[in-house]
C-alpha cells in the first residue's frame, strides 16, 4: 500500500484509539513479562522474596498472568480490533469518540486497579480470574462497551461481506462475556469489601473454573489472535489467504470445540470421570481445527517462501503459527490420561503454556505490530535489522524455556512417582525441588532473553515514531501524537 | 442454505455463534449439580470453623493455590505421600475451591494433623529453617494481628452460597442433628466473633497466647485438611463407585 493511501486513511478512520490501545500493550507487555521473570527468579533464588509480603510469588503470580493476559494480549486485541473491523468494514469506529475512549479507560484502569490490588492481598484466588469483585464489574461494563463499538462498526460496514478475521474478533468477545460472567459470580462480604465468595463450591466451582480457565486461552489467547493472524498475515504476505473454505470449516468447529475440554485440567480429581473422559475426548478432536488454523496461515505463504529470507515479519508470523501448530499439537496429548498423570502439576504445563504464549501469541502480535505501527503513524519501521535481531533472541528464549520445562515437568513427574526395590517411594518431595534448580535458572534465562527482544521491540517503535526525521504529516495525525505523547 | 448467508449477515453470524459456544459448557457443568453421586455420600463434613474459615482467607490472600494443591489423586505415589485420594465431598464447603494447579511445594489436601502447631508455624515464618532445601518464601508477617472483626459479614455471604452457618433456632437445631452441638455452637452466626476467640484460646496455635494472629488462623485452616473423613469406616471399594 502507498504512503499516499495511508494518509488518506489516517483521517478517515479513528486510528487514535488504536494507537493508544497499541501503546498500552506495549507498556503492559514490559511490565508483565518483567513481573514474568521476576517470579522465575524467585523460583531460582528464593530470596529475592525478600519477605516483603507484596513481592512474595504467590502475590506476583496473578500480577505476571494478568498483565501479560489481559493487559498485553488484551490491549493488542483492541488495538488490532479497533483497526481491522474499521479497514475491512470500510467504515469508522462506532461511537463516535467517546464510546471508545471508555473502553480504552475502563479497560487500563480495571488491569492497573486489579493488579495493585493483589499485591495488597487482594484476590478472588480463581486462576486467570484472580480480579476483586469491583473490577469485575468494571471489566463487564468495559466489555458491553466495546461489543457494542465492534459490532455496531459492522452493522455499519460499507460492503456486505464481514471478512473471516471478524467472524473470530466476534467468537472471541462474546465467548469471553459470557465467561467472564458465569466464573465471577460471587457474593460480596459486603458492599464496600473488596473480598467476596464465590456462588459454586468445590467441584462445580472446579469445572466452573476450568470451563473459563482454559476458553480463556482457546477464546482470548486463541480465537482472537486467530483474527489477528487473519487479517495481518495475508497483508504482510501480499497474498490471500490460502483456503476460505477451510478458514469456514476450522471457525466453526473451533469455537464449538474448545468449549467442551476445559475439564482435562482436571483428570484424575474429584470431578467424575464421565467428564474428564468427554474433555479428554474432545480435546483430541480440537487438534483437527486447530491445524486447520495453522495450515491455512503458514501455506497463504507458499509461493513466496523466500520472504522468510528477506522479511523478519514474515518469519515472525510464520514461527508465531508452526509455535501454534506445536502446542496445539502438545496439548491434546497432555490430556491423554496416561500422559496427564504425569504432567498434571508439573513444570511441564507452564512450559506448554508458555510455547503457546510467547511462541504463538507473542509472535503473532509482534509481528502484527510491526506491520501496524508504521501504517498507524504514517512513517517507515526504524530499523529491520532490529526486527531480525529480536526474532533470533525471542526465538532463542523461548526454546530455552520451553526445553527447561520439559525437564523440569517430566523429571519432577518421574521422580514422584518413582519406587525403590522394596516398593517404597524413592525421592521426598523436596528432592525434586532440588532437582529443579538449574531448569529453573535456565527458565529464568530464556524468560531474560524474551524480554529483551520486547526492549528492543520497544526501542524500535518508539524510534518509528518519534525518533527519526520523516517527511511531513497531515496535520490531524501530527495533534493525535501531541495527545498521546502526554 | 449457504455459507454466504451468515457471512453477510451479523446478526445472524453472532446468534449462531452463541449457539455453537453455549453446548459445551451446558453439557459439562449443568449436570453436576444435578446427578447424585457427583458428590460422595460422606460421613464427617463440616463447614469450617469461623477460625479456620479466616485462615482460609489468608491462605487465598497470599495465593498458597499457586504453588500447592488440595486435590490428591488415585495412584499409589500419591496414596503413599498424601494419603487417601481427594474426595469432592471434602471441598463441597469451599468457595472457592482449591485444588489447585501446580506442585511446586508438595499437596496439602491431608497436611492436617502431620505436624505439630509449633512445626507449622515454625515453617511459615521461615520454612529454611526446617527444610534448608525449600523454595518458599518466609512469611513472617502472618504473626500480626489477624482482622475478625468483620467474621459475621464473611459468616453471612458463606450462608448466602450455600454454607450452613445458622442465622436462626430452625437452622441452629439443623446443624445440631447434622454436625453435633459443639460444631453447630461455632456455626451460628451472631456468635462469630466469639467463636475466633473461643478457639484462637483454646489451642494455642501459634506459641502467642497473648494476641490472635493470622497464623493463629492460618495454622488452625491447615490443621483441619483432610481430617473431617474417618477412612477406615469406609471399605476399599466404596468411593470408586461414585466415579
Amino acid at each position: 500500500m502507498s504512503a499516499n493511501t495511508v494518509a488518506i486513511t489516517a483521517e478517515q478512520y479513528n486510528y487514535d484509539i488504536v494507537k493508544k490501545f497499541a501503546i498500552m500493550a506495549m507498556v503492559w507487555g514490559l511490565l508483565g513479562m518483567s513481573a514474568g521473570l521476576y517470579i522465575a527468579s524467585e523460583l531460582a533464588w528464593p530470596f529475592m522474596n525478600f519477605d516483603i509480603a507484596e513481592i512474595t510469588f504467590g502475590r506476583l503470580r496473578p500480577v505476571h498472568t494478568s498483565l501479560v493476559i489481559f493487559g498485553f494480549g488484551g490491549s493488542a486485541l483492541f488495538a488490532t480490533s479497533y483497526y481491522v473491523v474499521q479497514r475491512t468494514c470500510q467504515t469508522v469506529l462506532w461511537g463516535g469518540k467517546w464510546l471508545p475512549e471508555f473502553t480504552f479507560w475502563g479497560w487500563q484502569l480495571s488491569i492497573g486497579i486489579g493488579v495493585i490490588l493483589y499485591m495488597m492481598g487482594y484476590t478472588e484466588a480463581r486462576e486467570y480470574a484472580e480480579f476483586v469483585w469491583p473490577v469485575d464489574l468494571g471489566i463487564l461494563v468495559t466489555w458491553v462497551a466495546y461489543a457494542m463499538v465492534f459490532f455496531m462498526t459492522i452493522r455499519n460496514r460499507s460492503q456486505p461481506h464481514i471478512y473471516v478475521a471478524l467472524w473470530f474478533y466476534s467468537a472471541f468477545i462474546l465467548a469471553t462475556a459470557i465467561l467472564h460472567i458465569f466464573n465471577n459470580l460471587a457474593v460480596p462480604v459486603a458492599w464496600n469489601s473488596l473480598d467476596s465468595y464465590s456462588l459454586f463450591s468445590g467441584v462445580q466451582d472446579a469445572m466452573t473454573q476450568w470451563w473459563y480457565g482454559h476458553n480463556a486461552v482457546g477464546f482470548f489467547l486463541t480465537a482472537a489472535f486467530l483474527g489477528m493472524m487473519y487479517y495481518f498475515l495475508p497483508k504482510q504476505a501480499e497474498r490471500p489467504i490460502y483456503s476460505y473454505r477451510l478458514s469456514i470449516v476450522h471457525f466453526w468447529a473451533l469455537t464449538f470445540l474448545y468449549m467442551w475440554v476445559g475439564g482435562h485440567h482436571l483428570l484424575w480429581t474429584a470431578l467424575p470421570d464421565w467428564v474428564g473422559s468427554l474433555a479428554s475426548a474432545f480435546s483430541i478432536l480440537l487438534l483437527l481445527p486447530s491445524w486447520g488454523g495453522m495450515i491455512n496461515g503458514i501455506m497463504t505463504l507458499s509461493g513466496a517462501w523466500e520472504k522468510l529470507r528477506s522479511d523478519p515479519i514474515m518469519l515472525f508470523m510464520i514461527t508465531a503459527m508452526a509455535f501454534y501448530g506445536m502446542s496445539t499439537f502438545e496439548g491434546p496429548m497432555m490430556s491423554l490420561k496416561s500422559v496427564n498423570a504425569l504432567s498434571h502439576y508439573t513444570d511441564w504445563t507452564i512450559g506448554h503454556v508458555h510455547s503457546g504464549a510467547l511462541g504463538w501469541v507473542a509472535m503473532i502480535t509482534i509481528g502484527s505490530f510491526y506491520h501496524m505501527v508504521p501504517r498507524l503513524w504514517g512513517t517507515k519501521l526504524y530499523s529491520t535489522k532490529l526486527v531480525f535481531t529480536h526474532f533470533w533472541i525471542a526465538t532463542i528464549g523461548i526454546v530455552l524455556y520451553i526445553v527447561s520445562m520439559w525437564v523440569a515437568g517430566i523429571g519432577q513427574g518421574l521422580m514422584l512417582r518413582a519406587f525403590d526395590q522394596y516398593g517404597n517411594l524413592a525421592y521426598t518431595f523436596v528432592e525434586t525441588v532440588t532437582f529443579m534448580h538449574i531448569p529453573y535458572v535456565v527458565r529464568a534465562l530464556g524468560g531474560a532473553m524474551f524480554l529483551s527482544g520486547m526492549l528492543l521491540m520497544a526501542y524500535n517503535l518508539y524510534m518509528t515514531v518519534w525518533g527519526t526525521r520523516r517527511e511531513v504529516l497531515p496535520v490531524a495525525d501530527q495533534s493525535a501524537i501531541a495527545v498521546s505523547r502526554t | 442454505m449457504k455459507h454466504e448467508s451468515i457471512e453477510i449477515n451479523s446478526a445472524l453470524l453472532i446468534i449462531l455463534t452463541m449457539v455453537v459456544i453455549s453446548i459445551g459448557g451446558l453439557v459439562e457443568i449443568v449436570p453436576l449439580f444435578h446427578i447424585k453421586g457427583t458428590v460422595e455420600k460422606v460421613d464427617g463434613i463440616h463447614p469450617y470453623t469461623p477460625l479456620e474459615q479466616l485462615g482460609r482467607d489468608v491462605y487465598t490472600r497470599e495465593g498458597c493455590y499457586l504453588c500447592h494443591s488440595q486435590m490428591i489423586r488415585p495412584f499409589r505415589d500419591e496414596q503413599l505421600r498424601y494419603g487417601h485420594y481427594s474426595l469432592a465431598a471434602e471441598s463441597q464447603y469451599d468457595h472457592p475451591f482449591q485444588w489447585g494447579s501446580k506442585r511446586t511445594g508438595p499437596d496439602l489436601a491431608r497436611v492436617g494433623g502431620k505436624y505439630s502447631n509449633e512445626w507449622m508455624t515454625q515453617h511459615l515464618i521461615h520454612p529454611q529453617s526446617l527444610v534448608p532445601e525449600s523454595i518458599m518464601p518466609s512469611y513472617p508477617w502472618l504473626m500480626q494481628p489477624l482482622q475478625y472483626g468483620d467474621i459475621e459479614a464473611r459468616m453471612k455471604a458463606l450462608r448466602d452460597v450455600g454454607v450452613p452457618y445458622s442465622i436462626n433456632q430452625t437452622e441452629y437445631e439443623a446443624n445440631v442433628q447434622k454436625f453435633g452441638k459443639a460444631m453447630a455452637d461455632q456455626f451460628v452466626i451472631s456468635n462469630g466473633v466469639a467463636s475466633v476467640k473461643q478457639e484462637a484460646a483454646a489451642q494455642n496455635w501459634d506459641g502467642n497466647p497473648k494476641e490472635i494472629t493470622q497464623m493463629d488462623a492460618l495454622v488452625a485452616y491447615l490443621q483441619v485438611l483432610g481430617t473431617m473423613v474417618d477412612f477406615s469406616k469406609y471399605n476399599q471399594g466404596y468411593f470408586s463407585t461414585f466415579r
